[in-house]
């Protein structure tokens, strides 16, 4: 699989390691969610058949972390974005 | 028909005329006391027990395809039971007890062969690590035997023993582990399911679940409505989309896990080797091909192939392991959806819908568990409690911090 990074143009996705579905963006607050909202957070997963917006950091790389979106039938790319940029537009502060 | 050295020799005389199909090919009926979806080894395999050992009638198995065209077929028929946690290890020990009564019990032959496993040793921290599961393995009434160096020469001189990186130092082996001819147990279990009644229905879907009041009344397929008083899920790779249809999201990432096999060579390995350095592992089938497998590639897919970087590094792996295997070539290889499960360890277990039975997250360890996986869900459908080799296969074990971690990795599926 080729990944284009929006800075670096098409790099191997061998130089990347894969984390999983980009909700691990959505950390829940420790203080204030309950363990039930943590639990969902921690170890349930969608794990959709077909498209998928999911974590991979390159590490042999620049060290970003990227949100794919990629199908998981087909293994296509359809869309890379900056993580930060996720998280800023769900209004994380980084 | 029953099966035996008797009534091969008659047909022989015969002209083969005597034959018949193995199972029949049923219309489903309006509703049933039980319908297991998935007519793989787990599905199969549950019905059979539910029938034979639990005196259940009324069963339905619902396949999407053709029976055991999923991952029992695509296996590389590993048996054993060589685990270290106390959630695990009875539940395997229990597998391979019936494993090793399995063609007798169904009257087929699944060419069980206990050819033995053995588990490379490459530094002191593993020998200790082996020793300790080895131990494990005696307290849960397994066997282990931890090898020497010389020993494994014995046994393969032709290893790369003095491997600059990663020496072969030892080894720990399960004589009792071995290989089984993987689409046999399917079709045993199919035909002796059947034999007891059980209705097994090929090319239908579960499309939906009909679910009312917090109980399931039965699943919609593409073969029209289905009634069930209770339904068992044992779809492993697709546990996610079909669980979807009650709602329910688990802890569980489908990946894929890619196999190969080579041109058929002279007898090289007899029994089933894994390379503790790299991940790698090996057994020669009965035709001579040499089959082996590595990591899955580690990222999330439905698709029943991998990519070449998987391939590159199984291939560097059985060459650190086995340098005379350089020139030999391959000749297929082919992917299978695993259920990777958060903590590399199934689910056999109720759901929050009442009726509604779960069977997956099997990881890629889920063929040698076949026997007990079927028994005790059959076990847990039947009597509406666990078996006790199958009790920490629960749900709520990530909740109440029970995990049954072998690998130690925590909550990152594709690293199990």
């Amino acid at each position: 699989m080729i990944i284009h990074h929006p800075i670096l143009g098409p790099r191997d996705a061998q130089e990347f390691v894969y984390l999983g579905d980009a909700s691990l963006i959505d950390r829940p607050d420790g203080m204030t969610a309950g363990v039930e909202a943590f639990h969902d957070y921690a170890y349930n997963r969608d794990n959709p058949a077909g498209e998928h917006r999911e974590l991979w950091y390159h590490e042999q790389g620049d060290r970003s972390w990227l949100v794919v979106t990629r199908n998981t039938v087909t293994h296509e790319i359809s869309r890379v974005e900056l993580a930060r940029d996720v998280a800023r537009s769900r209004g994380r502060s980084k | 028909m029953r099966y035996s050295g008797f009534r091969v020799i008659a047909e022989a005389l015969t002209g083969h005329k005597g034959w018949k199909p193995v199972w029949r090919d049923p219309d489903p009926q309006p509703e049933y006391d039980y319908i297991i979806i998935g007519g793989g080894g787990h599905g199969l395999a549950t019905a059979y027990y539910l029938a034979k050992e639990f005196g259940q009638a009324r069963i339905a198995v619902l396949e999407k395809g053709y029976l055991g065209g999923g991952n029992v077929g695509r296996n590389t028929t590993i048996i054993r039971s060589n685990y270290l946690l106390d959630g695990n290890e009875p539940f395997y020990e229990f597998s391979l007890k019936l494993w090793e009564g399995l063609e007798q019990d169904f009257n087929y032959n699944a060419m069980v062969s206990q050819r033995g496993i053995i588990n490379l040793i490459h530094t002191d921290a593993q020998r200790d690590a082996a020793t300790r599961r080895g131990n494990a393995m005696i307290l849960n009434g397994a066997d282990a035997e931890l090898l020497s160096r010389e020993q494994v020469r014995a046994l393969y001189p032709w290893l790369n023993f003095d491997n600059a990186r990663f020496p072969i130092k030892g080894a720990i082996l399960q004589r009792r582990g071995g290989t089984v001819r993987h689409d046999a147990v399917a079709w045993g279990y199919a035909r002796g399911a059947d034999m007891r009644g059980v209705d097994l229905i090929q090319n239908c879907e579960v499309t939906g679940m009909r679910i009312e009041n917090g109980r399931i009344l039965g699943v919609e397929t593409s073969r029209g409505y289905i009634g069930a008083k209770k339904v068992g899920v044992a779809v492993a790779g697709s546990s996610s989309k079909v669980m979807a249809h009650a709602g329910m999201r688990l802890p569980i990432e489908s990946h894929v896990l890619q196999a190969f096999v080579s041109e058929g060579l002279k007898p090289l390995i007899d029994g089933v080797m894994t390379f503790g350095a790299g991940h790698f592992y090996v057994s020669q089938s009965d035709k001579g091909g040499l089959v082996f497998g590595g990591d899955i590639d580690g990222y999330n897919s439905y698709a029943q192939r991998g990519n070449l970087p998987v391939i590159e590094d199984v291939a560097e792996g059985g060459m650190a392991l086995m340098p005379a295997i350089g020139r030999v070539r391959l000749l297929r290889t082919w992917g299978g959806i695993m259920d990777m499960s958060m903590d590399g360890s199934p689910i056999i277990d109720r759901t929050g819908i009442e009726g509604l039975y779960f069977n997956g997250g099997w990881c890629y360890g889920g063929f040698k568990a076949t026997p007990a996986s079927g028994w005790c869900f059959a076990h847990l459908l039947a009597k509406d409690e666990s078996h006790i080799t199958a009790r920490a296969y629960r749900f709520d074990r990530f909740l109440k911090g029970l995990m049954i971690d072998e690998k130690g990795q925590g909550a990152t599926p594709n690293l199990h």
